[in-house]
Parts: C-alpha cells; structure tokens; sequence
C-alpha cells in the first residue's frame, strides 16, 4: 500500500473514530440534559468498566468459552481487596502487576 | 510557570490555566497507569503491523489519526488478512461506537466548556482516559485541563510505544515485570472508586454477567455497548421504583 492508501485509511478510520467521541461533548456541553439522563449516565461508568473487565477475567478469549480459574481472575480477587482497602490507584496497579508476575511463574 | 496571554492571540486562545506547571504535574500523575498499561499493548501492536509488513511510518500514522487501541487491533489483523478499505473503516465505526456513551457521561461534568476546547478534547477520548477523567471529575478538585493533559500523556504514549512496537518490538521480552496486567489493576480499582452505593454495585453485577453472557453468545465486540447500556437501564429503573416507593 502507498503513503496515499495508507493517508485514505487512517485519516477515514480517524474519522468515523472521532465523530461519536465528539458528538455527544459538542451536542451536551450546551444543553440542560434532563435530569432522567444524568441520573442514567451516572451508571454508565460502572456499567462500561464492568463490562470491559468481565469477560476478560471470566472467559478464554482466545476460544469464547467460559472459564473460572484463570490467572486473571484469581489475581484479580486481592487485587480488589486490595484496591477495597488502600483506595490506592497506583498501589493497585503495581499489586495486580506484581501478582500476575508471580503467578505466571508459578502456573 | 505564567505564560503569557499575549503570546497566543495570534491564534484567539482559549482561556489556559494559570499555573499550567501545576496542571501538566497533576495530569501526568493521573496518568501514569494509563502510559504504564498502554506500554506493552502499543509494543504488541507495533510488532504485530511490523509482521503484517505495515512499515512503522504508517504504524505511526495509524496512532495519530484513529488513536484507539482494539480498532487498531482489528485493522492490522484485517489488513494483514486483505480486507477491503471499506471493510475496515465501517469495522472501526462500529467499534469505537462505545465512546458515544463515555463522552456523553463526560458531558456531565464539561458543561459551557467552548466548542473548541471540546472539540480537541474529545480526540482522546479513550476507554481508558474516560475511567481515569470521569473518577477524578467525580471526587472533586479536577479540571478540563488536567483531563486534557490525561488524554493526550496517554496519546503520546500511545504513539511512541506503538512505533517503539514496530521498529524493535521483536527484540524486547514479552509479559516482563506483570506489565500486561496494569490496564486490568487500573480498571479493577477504577470500578471499585465507582461503587459509591447499593445500586451501583448491582449494576457493575448486571453489568459483568451480561457482558460474559453476551461476549460468549454474539460474535464482535457489542457486548461492551449492549451489556453496559442494558445493566444501567436496569439499575435505573431499579433506583426510579425505589425512589417513587418511598
């Protein structure tokens, strides 16, 4: 592919990349957003951040198949706790790290 | 740090912060885990496009123009396989289609923020900016422009690993220090700085078990839309018959 296919591509990906993340900050930045909304969109960020991690943690994503028991989810566990009782963003990353090191040497 | 107004009339500034040392500092604070996680994932981009035979220059453009980590996953993959330009571009909508609900919850907190502001801001709106961003606007003593320096650290990150990827990825030890778990630790604490009550705990649950339901039943990627749209809907009705039982 030449420099111009490539610029065609990435610049239309970049595009339509672009569009839904602007749209809804250019449309409600300024507008009332009914009340009904806000309260909906306080959910959305549980709901999103739960939704990108489970199946990360619960399935192969590799073969789509569930299962319980892999080194993801049973780092995860004290991760949580961890994160529960330190409250403690850079700690948690730095545990979950450290935990998954260990425990790839270990299974 | 105080710089001068003067020096950015020449192209009708918006308004900066005053102490801009302070924000790049707080910003880059935030951001640390982002650029952390973002480090071995570009890595394995880079290498992956180097192997589709994508030169790094056009790996860099990539990062810079669409800047969005799974779509660009999905490209190199579907190039390496000969996909169609407009396979790939409407593969990418679809994709990235999620962020519509994360710049709408950011749009809570960015209200009367000018047209342009937004509009550069919304360029790096990322799964990941989001979670960090929205926590940060949630507890208070947060900014639009701590948010942006967050978005774009990320991006600069993003971009150099993913040509770091390209040129000597090949060489460098994969899954060294745990590294590949750091989006996950970040995302695990991030859920647990959102469980503020009762009602969001039951939706992050409805929220996981649908998302695995879904992930495991539909092919593609709308478990992310689908599971996190259905669980909050949920969740709000819940709240809504609480409320009105009161």
């Amino acid at each position: 592919m030449s420099f111009a296919d490539y610029l065609f591509l990435f610049g239309t990906m970049g595009l339509v990349t672009y569009l839904p993340r602007a749209f809804p900050l250019l449309y409600f930045a300024h507008r009332r957003m009914p009340q009904w909304l806000i309260d909906w969109l306080a959910l959305i960020p549980v709901a999103i951040l739960s939704a990108l991690l489970a199946p990360s943690l619960f399935t192969d994503t590799g073969a789509r198949s569930l299962v319980l028991g892999k080194l993801e989810l049973l780092v995860a566990i004290p991760t949580l706790l961890f994160s529960l009782k330190t409250r403690s963003l850079g700690g948690t990353v730095l545990m979950g790290m450290l935990l998954y090191w260990l425990g790839g040497m270990v299974m | 740090m105080y710089l001068s107004p003067s020096c950015f009339v020449a192209f009708q500034p918006m308004k900066m912060p005053v102490n801009v040392l302070q924000t790049l500092r707080q910003g880059a604070v935030a951001a640390w885990p982002i650029c952390l996680g973002y480090l071995p994932i570009g890595l394995a981009l880079g290498v992956l496009a180097q192997k589709a035979g994508i030169p790094w220059w056009s790996v860099a453009m990539m990062s810079v123009l669409v800047f969005a980590g799974s779509a660009q996953f999905i490209c190199v993959a579907m190039l390496g396989a000969g996909a169609s330009a407009s396979a790939i571009i409407v593969t990418t909508f679809v994709v990235n289609l999620r962020h519509v609900l994360m710049s709408s919850a950011l749009a809570v907190f960015l209200q009367g923020v000018s047209r342009r502001f937004l509009a550069l801001y919304s360029y790096g709106v990322t799964d990941e900016s989001f979670a960090v961003n929205l926590t940060r606007f949630r507890e208070g003593g947060w900014d639009r422009w701590r948010a942006l320096t967050v978005n774009h650290l990320a991006n600069a990150t993003w971009v150099l690993a993913t040509i770091g990827g390209a040129l000597v990825g090949q060489f460098l030890p994969p899954g060294a220090l745990g590294i590949d778990y750091a989006l996950t630790g970040m995302f695990i604490c991030l859920l647990v700085f959102q469980l503020r009550g009762r009602i969001y705990v039951i939706t992050g649950l409805l929220a996981a078990a649908i998302a695995t339901a879904w992930y495991l039943l539909i092919p593609g990627d709308s478990y992310i839309v689908g599971a996190s749209m259905s669980a909050a809907t949920i969740g709000f009705l819940l709240q809504r018959r609480r409320r009105r039982s009161r």
